[in-house]
């Protein structure tokens, strides 16, 4: 598809934009309708539409699987170390009032934290089923197998 | 300063779920490693709030508010003697078929894979704890998925050598997903009517509203969900073939742990949220269950009887075995809820013995379990052959095993209960277990091997937690009194939900 003008100026010009937007429900989340969840699936399907438009190959040169798969784990841990730190701290595991010295900014950091990892796996895990999908070859199969 | 023992509630759920990220991010060379350390950690844990909570009243019951809000608002993990003994059996289970595994994963599965194996084996096991710890009927739907999920995942690597686990591995995951489904439909009908999730908070409100007809749609949506991923017939037709073509370590832990979980969660949907509408949970055991359970314990002992593969016999014949505890939960008396409990722990220890030792047998015999792959193989591996009968003499309740003690409880329970043709019925099937039995020991001991006589080497990592789990059968066959007090106590809870 990527031979096609309008396709690629197009998702040229869309790539940065949907990705600022993942951004602006990503922090938005704290106060309103947002969050974690929805900014990780918008954040990927930036990168899946330079993936469909541009080829599986280029994508997996932007994002490398091993990465991909990396961050999904990182998103996870930065999620519980949240509630370990609070743990740590002496409160309850996830009570983020014991994040900080007063409760409201631990509050906020605790939010800040919870979302940016739930933002980070759900972008990467999202990715990441789309490359496994559309990189879904016999081959690879068969070689498994043997391995 | 930390106060240790409020927090265990907490410890004992998120340090195996924290570690599987850690597991499936490290190389796979550390995997077995860290799932131990995880493991025995919550077991250590458990082991420390059982032994806080024995010294306690029995309606005793220790409250974590994770992220410190009080529940109803917040999701809440509670502890009492129920939960105590169901939590010490999965995670004191879960750690030896953990130091079970490496040798088991051996041959089945490619060492490249074992790292994220074991992610999922940690999500498989911290899932069922929390499944098992949480007193929040939403909550435990999200751990139902955690579990089952993983080990959807486990039962799927299989296919690296018998490609039938894919699809086990499918129906399970479909089968799965329409059990936690229903059971998800089932809160929304209660939430719908008692705006609460937390389950003590349901228990009070649901008798006030126990004139609308959608809280018995959520109670049947609840409890059908439940009794599938429980495996009770006539839901049980995905556990054979996931047990058997799953790779052997991961059916060690699915069938010591997994179903026992949610056995323990039909008893508290039944008794602890619909406790207080008096006479629904008895109805619903005394016409649904005990004869579900009844048609369990035939069918899967006579099931087992004719499977001509070691493992498939065993997988049926846990069939029966849950129709045994579900019996003594649908007595619905103390002593029945007794001797569901004590089942629950006994057969853990005999099933995941019988399935670690045919794991060592099978490795011997090229990765095959079928019966005639077996031949004589008990004179050729005798630590672990011995291992492995301890277990399954403790499977037919052989007296002075751990077994003999559950049959024991049931059977004194069913009779009070007064139904003698019940009775008559599980001694009936106790018999005919021994016939399968009988048919392994037959083919291990008195049937000459075809590929030599001489002795073949035996791994360490397989008899000595073998070894352990057939001492504690024996243990617990001859003191039993550690599990029937803690059972009684755990019958007490549940019991106390009711009045």
């Amino acid at each position: 598809m990527k031979n096609n003008p309008v396709l690629r100026v197009c998702s040229k010009v869309l790539f940065a934009p949907i990705i600022l937007y993942g951004l602006y429900v990503q922090f938005h989340g704290d106060y309103g309708p947002g969050g974690g969840f929805q900014a990780g699936v918008i954040i990927a399907a930036a990168f899946i539409l330079y993936g469909m438009i541009f080829s599986l190959k280029n994508l997996k040169k932007v994002t490398p699987p091993s990465v991909v798969h990396a961050l999904m784990g990182i998103g996870a841990l930065i999620y519980g170390g949240v509630g370990v730190v609070a743990f740590l701290n002496g409160g309850e595991y996830l009570n983020y009032n014991y994040l900080a010295a007063d409760y409201a900014k631990g509050q906020h950091w605790g939010i800040i934290l919870v979302e940016f990892g739930v933002g980070l796996t759900v972008a990467s895990t999202i990715l990441g089923l789309f490359m496994a999908f559309a990189g879904f070859e016999f081959s690879d199969y068969k070689q498994r197998k043997r391995r | 300063m930390i106060d240790w023992i409020t927090h265990l509630p907490a410890i004992i759920v998120v340090v195996p779920l924290l570690m599987a990220v850690i597991t499936a991010l490290l190389p796979a060379r550390f995997g077995w490693g860290l799932a131990l350390l995880a493991t025995a950690g919550s077991a250590l844990a458990s082991g420390i709030m059982m032994a806080d909570l024995m010294t306690r009243w029995a309606g005793y019951r220790l409250s974590y508010h994770l992220g410190g809000w009080a529940p109803p608002w917040g999701i809440e993990f509670a502890v009492d003697h129920a939960t105590a003994l169901v939590v010490m059996v999965v995670s004191g289970l879960g750690f030896v078929a953990t130091m079970s595994s490496k040798s088991l994963f051996m041959n089945e599965i490619s060492h490249h894979d074992l790292g994220r194996v074991y992610g999922a084996w940690l999500l498989t096991f911290g899932g069922l704890l929390g499944l098992v710890m949480t007193a929040d009927a939403f909550n435990l739907f999200v751990f139902f998925e955690i579990s089952s999920l993983a080990s959807v995942t486990l039962v799927a690597m299989g296919s690296g050598y018998d490609k039938r686990a894919l699809i086990a591995a499918f129906n399970y995951l479909v089968v799965g997903a329409i059990g936690a489904t229903f059971y998800v439909i089932g809160v929304g009908f209660c939430y719908a009517m008692t705006g609460t999730l937390n389950m003590v908070d349901l228990a009070v409100r649901l008798p006030e509203v126990n004139d609308q007809i959608p809280i018995y749609i959520g109670l049947a949506f609840m409890v059908t969900g439940v009794m599938v991923k429980a495996a009770i017939f006539p839901m049980h037709f995905w556990l054979p073939p996931s047990y058997g073509h799953a790779p052997m370590a991961v059916t060690t832990l699915l069938a010591a742990v997994a179903t026992k979980a949610s056995l323990y969660i039909l008893v508290r949907v039944l008794m602890t949220i619909f406790g207080g509408i008096d006479p629904l949970p008895q109805l619903i055991l005394q016409w649904v269950l005990i004869p579900l359970s009844l048609m369990a314990i035939l069918l899967g002992t006579i099931l087992a009887i004719y499977e001509r593969d070691a493992k498939l016999m065993l997988a049926q014949s846990s069939i029966a075995q849950i129709g045994y505890i579900v019996l003594g939960f649908g007595m619905g008396s103390l002593a029945g809820l007794q001797a569901g409990f004590i089942h629950i722990a006994n057969h853990a220890m005999i099933k995941g013995g019988m399935f670690i030792g045919l794991g060592g047998l099978a490795m011997a015999a090229a990765g095959k379990t079928k019966l005639d792959g077996l031949a004589g193989i008990g004179r050729r591996m005798p630590l672990t052959a011995t291992g492995f009968l301890i277990c399954g003499l403790s499977l037919i309740g052989l007296p002075l095993t751990a077994g003999f003690i559950s049959k024991l409880y049931l059977v004194s329970a069913v009779i009070n209960a007064g139904y003698w043709q019940i009775a008559a019925i599980v001694l009936f099937s106790s018999a005919l277990s021994v016939i399968y039995l009988w048919r392994l020991i037959e083919v291990m001991w008195f049937t000459p091997s075809g590929s030599g006589q001489s002795r073949l080497p035996e791994q360490v990592m397989i008899y000595v937690p073998l070894w352990m789990l057939a001492l504690a059968n024996i243990w617990f066959g001859i003191s039993a009194s550690t599990i029937t007090e803690i059972s009684y106590g755990a019958a007490q809870v549940l019991m106390g939900g009711m009045t």
